[in-house]
């Protein structure tokens, strides 16, 4: 009987791994076609059946990508192994250790002055999507929780500073931590019930909060104006100074964006963060060692829509306007894809990512028609051959043996 | 004297019992065994007792308090810690943060302190570094601390586990086949593991296909067979039980 058990014992071994990939390869084509299935039928009366049929596609065949690339670790073997792939790729990027960083700081500080505004305008809107890509790393990257409504954080933090702006007259400063506490609020109110929801039902929950908002926002006309938007929305002053600059804006979402790299960093590397990562790595056993899996996951909830709301006052105050055309489903997605395309789970990667796609669709203006195309078609490639983002996948020391 | 007691612990799942009224009780500072043919409900029996799965019946003591309503996370604050049978490591974590995570309800800090790291969340995050390491050193791990626990060769991936588990400061430690699926050397030094972490003055629990095996490690067998508690007591008497001899040493002549 020795023999036969363990046998047995070596054979699981072998093969855990392999069924679990295996069953999961089925199960996430199923659930995936009856997701994309449920968001396309929700979508049809609002949108019709040809963007119920888009969104179907997409959906379909966009989570089994997506879910690949949060559950396999490492990209094909055979691609480490070629000559120069490692430099190839962003990990080794020098400025983050070495003392170059002074260095890089302050060529972000003077940058303003050598640039022409239109550059200038897009690195602001690609610090305000860091700002996003870093709220929602938090919440998919490190715990794992797929959520297909950031934008509708975004989208709170914006309104918030809008109507307090233009119905109450309140300054930015005061309403930045407002924006970002209502959206924390809104994050928390929406994670009690859906974290009861597993995985993929989740990801459904958070799609459609982020629909409803927008049709909330649309429709309440005596609130936010409808489709209309809100317009009129004062930029910060300092001791009576309008500071609605473009210059200005890029040195206030430059610190933000640094302030938020070192507190996210910060709270990564501290108990909080470990149980964060633990949960998403493996949730029986995060509970098993003390981790109050349900009240972390709010946690990242909460501090991850936290970044959300300060992104949504800064694009208020900015564009002076808001809509809720502005916060669509898309929207979520662009966020989402800045994410995965880093690295998720990697800080660094959402920084990339989002300068990536905020950058690369201007560059491809000439384009205009194909540009969606061509940046679909590069995530797909991006997932097939590496499935761990530009900068994701935690290497560790080697062992030998 | 007794630092848990099980009383007639069932658990079913629909129509199959999985377990039928167990009881035991569990002894201070001793090497307890728990053995049984496949599915004889070994694991489910872990799984109530660490509040995976909540009992159909019956009740669990844990130091004066009744603890099998508790959520895992509760039960492993209070004191009872455990590894799996078919390992759940963090993979993607390295050795180090593997057994950093286990002292999470041994070292309390809030968020802000973790963002302005003031000199007694250094010096918390030191101590929990360097217990980690403490643990890391007893498994004889200590040379991998900075790899992926995903990384690790099978049989230290084994270990981690025990390591992680002792790093949530239990007063119980449940080892779920500690040694499945390693070669005799291995099991020998997993054997040894034990004996050490018994002499930190834990409580052991541990779950072995091997009857042999346990033998000369236990002070206390419970035979389990589908689901019922058919004997329990020193191994001299086990050994000699008749029912034990049919339903599980008569089954091994079978195979
Ligand atoms: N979650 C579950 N749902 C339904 N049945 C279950 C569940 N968990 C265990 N069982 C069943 O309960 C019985 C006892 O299983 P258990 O895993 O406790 O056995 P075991 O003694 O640990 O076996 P092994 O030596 O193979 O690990 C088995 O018949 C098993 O199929
Ligand atoms: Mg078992």
């Amino acid at each position: 009987m020795k023999g036969v058990v363990q046998d047995q014992a070596r054979s699981s071994r072998k093969s855990i791994a392999q069924r679990a990939r295996e069953s999961a390869g089925r199960s996430v084509m199923l659930r995936s076609f009856f997701i994309a299935a449920w968001a396309a039928l929700l979508f049809l009366p609002f949108h019709g059946i040809r963007s119920a049929l888009v969104l179907f596609a997409g959906i379909f065949a966009g989570l089994p990508v997506m879910q690949s690339a949060m559950r396999l670790g490492g990209p094909g073997e055979w691609m480490q192994r070629l000559p120069g792939f490692r430099a190839f790729t962003l990990r080794s990027f020098p400025f983050l250790r070495t003392s170059a960083l002074p260095v890089f700081l302050l060529a972000l500080f003077v940058l303003p002055f050598t640039l022409k505004d239109y550059y200038l305008d897009v690195l602001v809107m690609s610090g305000i999507y860091m700002l996003l890509a870093l709220g929602l790393n938090v919440i998919v990257g490190f715990t794992g929780l797929l959520n297909l409504g950031f934008a509708a954080f975004y989208a709170i933090g914006a309104y918030t500073y809008a109507l307090l702006n233009t119905k109450f007259g309140l300054g930015f400063w005061p309403s930045l931590p407002l924006s970002a506490v209502a959206a924390t609020l809104s994050g928390l109110l929406l994670a009690v019930p859906a974290l009861r929801l597993r995985g993929d039902y989740l990801a459904i929950v958070t799609l459609g909060f982020g629909e409803i908002l927008r049709i909330v926002l649309n429709n309440w006309d005596s609130l936010t104006n409808g489709p209309n938007g809100i317009s009129g929305i004062a930029p910060p002053f300092l001791f009576g100074i309008s500071l609605g600059s473009l210059n200005f804006y890029y040195y206030l979402v430059l610190g933000l964006v640094l302030l938020s790299v070192l507190i996210i960093r910060r709270v990564k590397s501290s108990r909080v963060g470990r149980a964060w990562i633990a949960i998403r790595e493996n949730e029986i056993a995060a509970s098993s060692v003390g981790v109050n899996v349900t009240r972390y996951k709010l946690y990242a909830f909460a501090f991850g829509t936290f970044w959300a709301g300060i992104a949504g006052a800064l694009f208020a105050a900015k564009m002076r306007f808001v809509s809720p055309e502005s916060f669509t489903f898309m929207e979520s997605v662009f966020i989402l894809s800045m994410v995965i395309l880093g690295g998720i789970g990697n800080i660094y990667g959402a920084l990339a990512g989002a300068f990536i796609l905020v950058l690369l669709p201007e560059a491809l203006r000439d384009v205009q028609m194909y540009r969606m195309l061509l940046l679909g078609a590069g995530l797909v490639l991006l997932m097939i051959f590496r499935p761990q983002g530009i900068l994701g996948g935690r290497k560790g020391v080697r062992i030998r043996g | 004297m007794f630092v848990l007691e099980a009383r007639e612990l069932t658990k079913h799942f629909g129509g199959l019992k999985a377990l039928e009224a167990v009881s035991f009780k569990v002894k201070e500072g001793a090497i307890h065994s728990i053995i049984g043919p496949n599915g004889a409900g070994k694991t489910t029996l872990f799984n109530c007792l660490t509040g995976v799965t909540r009992p159909t019946r019956g009740s669990i003591h844990f130091s004066g308090q009744e603890i099998s309503r508790l959520q895992p996370h509760e039960v492993a604050e209070l004191g009872i810690a455990r590894t799996f049978q078919n390992i759940r490591l963090f993979p993607e974590m390295t050795v180090m943060e593997n057994v950093m995570v286990a002292q999470h309800t041994r070292t309390k800090y809030g968020l802000l302190s973790a963002v302005l790291r003031g000199s007694s969340f250094m010096s918390k995050e030191r101590a929990v570094r360097e217990k980690g390491f403490e643990y890391l050193e007893l498994m004889g791990l200590e040379d991998h601390a900075e790899a992926l626990a995903g990384n690790l060769p099978y049989g230290s991936q084994r270990r981690l586990e025990i390591a992680r588990a002792l790093a949530t400061e239990p007063k119980i430690i449940l080892l779920d086949e500690p040694t499945a699926g390693m070669n005799p050397m291995e099991t020998l030094e997993v054997m040894d593991l034990i004996r050490k972490v018994k002499g930190l003055g834990k409580t052991v629990i541990l779950i072995e296909h091997d009857m042999k095996l346990v033998m000369g490690i236990s002070e206390w067998i419970l035979v389990l067979d589908h689901g019922v508690g058919i004997a329990e007591g020193s191994p001299e008497e086990v050994r000699n039980d008749p029912l034990v001899i049919e339903a599980y040493l008569g089954r091994e002549t079978t195979h």
